[in-house]
């Protein structure tokens, strides 16, 4: 077992939690804007939750791509190529939803922000579904032949895991969104998230459990089931937590599970990155999908130096917009139009 | 149509419209944060309107510039997994810094920049933005070095058949990419700079038709205010103001973009002689520069071609900086290539059906032909304009012809042309390859990847067809709902950016000091959102 290849596994497992972790509760807002929030006021109370950080999110999900990219070239083409249509389903939904954020409020109009705000729902619903499955798959199998390429039409990689996935991480998305906004906003959403985080903890986690306990059956280890069960009290500690208020703990709970979860099946699945359904023989590892020991010293360097930062300055974002927000900082909508458009004017000279 | 060609339209579609979205993003980006820094420094109202209307119009271009991104990451993996496992050792690398160096940083500081009004101090605010445009400087270098990695490959070896990177420091000062990134630069930056002037040229012409502003008999402008909210004594100054800035950028970027493209030349003589002959259609070899050549371009076949209106000794210049050096034709150099590179196609199952057909080692002409014109065109074209708008705007307004304003809007679109020409030109001059060969001294041979080879092998083209299409529909409705958007708030003047000219009539006081309403000061209730979605 190579030292480089296995740091960089680490690190990807690292970058895809950390995506998880991060755009799992702006996903989560994003949903809620339709099935939580009951007015306009409080649709722009969840997105200014998010409006600050949800693009620095996302960035999350670039660098867990370009990082695969650079350090296992195999693995990205394998993956990317074989979920085409599902990616590209990602991508769309991706795109509506950032674009939504931007332009829902620049036209003072209801069923022009009632399009945006069904794109920003969907597309983040969508989004959290297709990366979970897209992750599932590559934990427990895509049908792969020897050159790594898709065997069996566009539809072949579809398997019951997919689901799972997809649900295991639109689950943890909605709840990681609740404790999010129990612990950033005031007033009514504030209660009304924690309330809902408590009744829906136990369904929201449980794919994600799931999902978990599939690939410790597949390929699981003693301290990555241990560490599992370790998850499985941290979702028992932020219910406890959110129960009696303290929505701080119980984020952080959500938290650790999320983190605890990802550890027990990345290391479950080490040191394959990507096994092939049809041959073993053809499943893509850690050494045959890696790219040149060069290559990843000279990444790691570069990330040893700069994730820190990344880390650093997005914690400062989050100090700088800590305060939370209500329906009472919401200002009104302004249309700015008549006021340049009337022709009719009084010279003042 | 095979995988292939749909993969390459694909990418094609997708690269240029994401490169509209691109340059005006660096350009105008940069001059924001120039004018943000002058209010900063002087106090002057004007400028404070400036930063928050050219912010506003930054940030509808912007994000859409963020969305079409993730695509191409995820295309290189999804349509050309065979170029992803060909070139991931080397072209992996720049792609995962500029998200961990570049996109962190832009998307991170962006995000306080617009929400941090209030909550951030002035001078951290202005920060914020400056650091948020050197990543976007950053994310354009990085970019590009995998970009010129293609089209000039160093700094590898080749292990196994695939090229390995043995010397980082090759990649990353390829003196390729050392002159395409201050090109690219400038070019965004002429597209800001059209953009600055258009604009600015429709709001005081409109300040004129509505009366307000007027011409003495000594020529000159008599600015005027108007009992509108936003439209003052300031408004005049913020657009002649901008209209100056927009029309000294693009002339600066234009100067910047032919010095730059000059070394570019004449390294892409050297590094890719094909793609210059035939940016050329220069099919024998000499010294003459076509300044109009008629025939079937799109042919390939150079009997067809003939130069009308030829300068001796300026492709010469072009190419290595005298008169008189006779410069290979199209004829020469594809004996020179077959012979390098093989007259066929290789009998190897990568290449499914197209293995043993003879390789087209001339690229489509009409496109490199015009493109090549099309870009210095439009880049010229704009920067002559500019000079122009400086010599009539003269007297501190504009001509109250409505022509001229259209003009001058539409000439928005020049520097936009001349960035997506540029791009056409110089990635489909490199076909046949996705990765050119390096014909340096010393140079690696044979590190070179033909684009038939390079296409995802487990991918259908109907697979492809489905996002060609989708993306292409999706893109093509959002660019309405951009343009709408840009022209709406563009319309609606300064207050489409500042509400608080209408409800909080004062935002700054006389000295330029922040008033009540202004930013510097955090902590008390009413700063939760200084800006809100």
């Amino acid at each position: 077992m190579e030292l480089l290849p296995t740091i960089w596994f680490i690190a990807i497992a690292v970058l895809w939690t950390g995506y998880l972790f991060l755009e799992g509760f702006d996903l989560g807002v994003g949903m809620l804007m339709k099935i939580f929030a009951r007015n306009n006021t409080e649709r722009r109370v969840l997105l200014n939750t998010i409006g600050p950080v949800w693009d620095g999110n996302e960035v999350w999900l670039l660098t867990a791509g370009g990082a695969t990219f650079a350090a296992f070239p195999f693995w990205y083409a394998s993956l990317f190529s074989a979920l085409y249509l599902p990616l590209l389903v990602v991508l769309v939904a991706l795109i509506f939803r950032a674009v939504a954020f931007e332009y829902r409020g620049k036209v003072d109009n209801d069923r022009w922000r009632n399009t945006w705000d069904w794109a920003i729902a969907a597309g983040s619903f969508v989004a959290a579904f297709g990366v979970g499955a897209a992750l599932a798959l590559t934990t427990t199998g895509l049908p792969l032949d020897a050159n790594g390429d898709r065997d069996g039409g566009p539809f072949s990689w579809f398997s019951g895991y997919a689901l799972l996935g997809g649900f295991a991480v639109a689950g943890f998305a909605l709840l990681h969104a609740l404790a999010f906004l129990a612990l950033k906003t005031d007033g009514d959403v504030r209660h009304r998230a924690r309330r809902w985080l408590v009744r829906l903890l136990p369904v929201l986690l449980l794919p994600l459990a799931g999902w978990a306990v599939s690939v410790q059956l597949l390929s699981g280890e003693a301290w990555t089931v241990a560490v599992l069960a370790v998850a499985v009290v941290a979702a028992a500690v932020a219910w406890f937590q959110a129960r009696s208020g303290n929505e701080g703990r119980a984020f952080l709970a959500v938290g650790v599970f999320l983190l605890c979860g990802s550890a027990s099946i990345f290391g479950a699945v080490f040191p394959v990155v990507l096994p092939s359904t049809i041959d073993p023989a053809f499943s893509l590892t850690v050494s045959n999908a890696s790219s040149s020991d060069y290559t990843l010293g000279l990444m790691s360097v570069v990330a040893c130096v700069g994730l820190p930062l990344v880390i650093a300055y997005q914690a400062w974002t989050y100090w700088v917009f800590r305060r939370r927000v209500s329906a009472a900082h919401i200002p009104e909508a302004h249309s700015f139009l008549p006021a340049i458009a009337a022709k009719a004017f009084t010279r003042n000279d | 149509m095979e995988a292939l060609e749909i993969a390459r339209w694909q990418f094609g579609i997708t690269t240029v419209y994401h490169f509209m979205m691109v340059p005006l993003t660096i350009g105008l980006g940069l001059v924001v944060a120039v004018i943000q820094t002058l209010w900063h420094r002087t106090g002057n109202p004007a400028y404070l309107r400036m930063t928050k209307f050219w912010g506003k119009l930054f940030l509808i271009n912007f994000i859409m510039g963020v969305a079409t991104g993730i695509v191409q990451e995820f295309q290189f993996g999804m349509a050309w997994s065979e170029y992803s496992r060909f070139v991931g050792d080397v072209f992996g690398a720049p792609l995962a810094l500029e998200a961990l160096l570049a996109f962190f940083v832009e998307s991170t500081f962006l995000g306080l920049w617009i929400f941090g009004w209030k909550q951030l101090k002035r001078g951290i605010h202005l920060a914020c933005l400056w650091i948020a445009v050197i990543g976007s400087f950053f994310s354009a270098y990085f970019i590009i070095v995998a970009n010129s990695w293609m089209q000039h490959p160093v700094g590898v070896k080749m292990i196994d058949g695939r090229p390995v990177m043995t010397d980082a420091w090759a990649v990353f000062t390829n003196n390729t990419a050392l002159v395409a990134v201050p090109h690219t630069l400038f070019g965004a930056l002429a597209v800001a700079g059209g953009f600055l002037l258009g604009i600015a040229w429709y709001h005081l012409w409109r300040r004129r038709r509505d009366g307000i502003d007027t011409v003495g008999g000594d020529g000159k402008v008599i600015p005027g205010a108007a009992d509108i909210p936003g439209r003052d004594l300031t408004d005049h100054s913020v657009w002649i103001r901008s209209l100056r800035i927009g029309a000294v950028v693009a002339m600066i970027s234009f100067a910047g973009t032919a010095l730059t493209g000059d070394l570019q030349g004449k390294l892409m003589f050297e590094q890719q002689p094909m793609k210059m002959a035939a940016a050329e259609a220069a099919c024998h070899d000499g010294t003459g520069f076509s300044v109009l050549s008629v025939g079937n371009l799109g042919s390939r076949n150079c009997d067809d071609i003939v130069a009308l209106i030829e300068v001796p000794g300026i492709l010469s210049y072009l190419a290595k900086g005298d008169f008189t050096t006779e410069v290979k034709g199209v004829n020469s150099l594809l004996d020179q290539y077959k012979a390098d590179y093989g007259t066929h196609v290789p009998n190897e199952a990568i290449y499914g059906d197209r293995a043993g057909q003879e390789i087209e080692y001339v690229p489509v002409m009409e496109v490199t032909y015009w493109g090549f014109r099309m870009m210095i065109g439009f880049g010229g074209v704009a920067a002559l304009a500019a000079l122009l708008a400086l010599w009539v705007t003269r007297s501190g307004t504009v001509p109250e012809s409505r022509w001229l304003m259209r003009l001058a809007v539409f000439g928005i679109l020049a520097p936009f042309g001349a960035n997506a020409a540029g791009w056409i030109f110089t990635e489909m001059g490199r076909q046949p390859f996705v990765v050119a060969p390096n014909p340096d001294l010393n140079g690696i041979d044979q590190v070179f990847m033909f684009t038939a080879a390079a296409v995802s092998p487990g991918v259908s083209a109907g697979e492809i067809l489905t996002s060609l299409i989708v993306l292409t529909a999706i893109y093509a409705v959002l660019l309405v709902v951009e343009v709408k958007l840009l022209v709406k708030y563009v319309r609606g003047g300064v207050v489409s950016a500042m509400p608080e000219l209408v409800h909080a009539p004062v935002d700054e006081n006389e000295d330029g000091t922040p008033g009540p309403g202004g930013p510097g000061k955090s902590g008390t209730a009413d700063d939760v959102l200084a800006f809100a979605y």
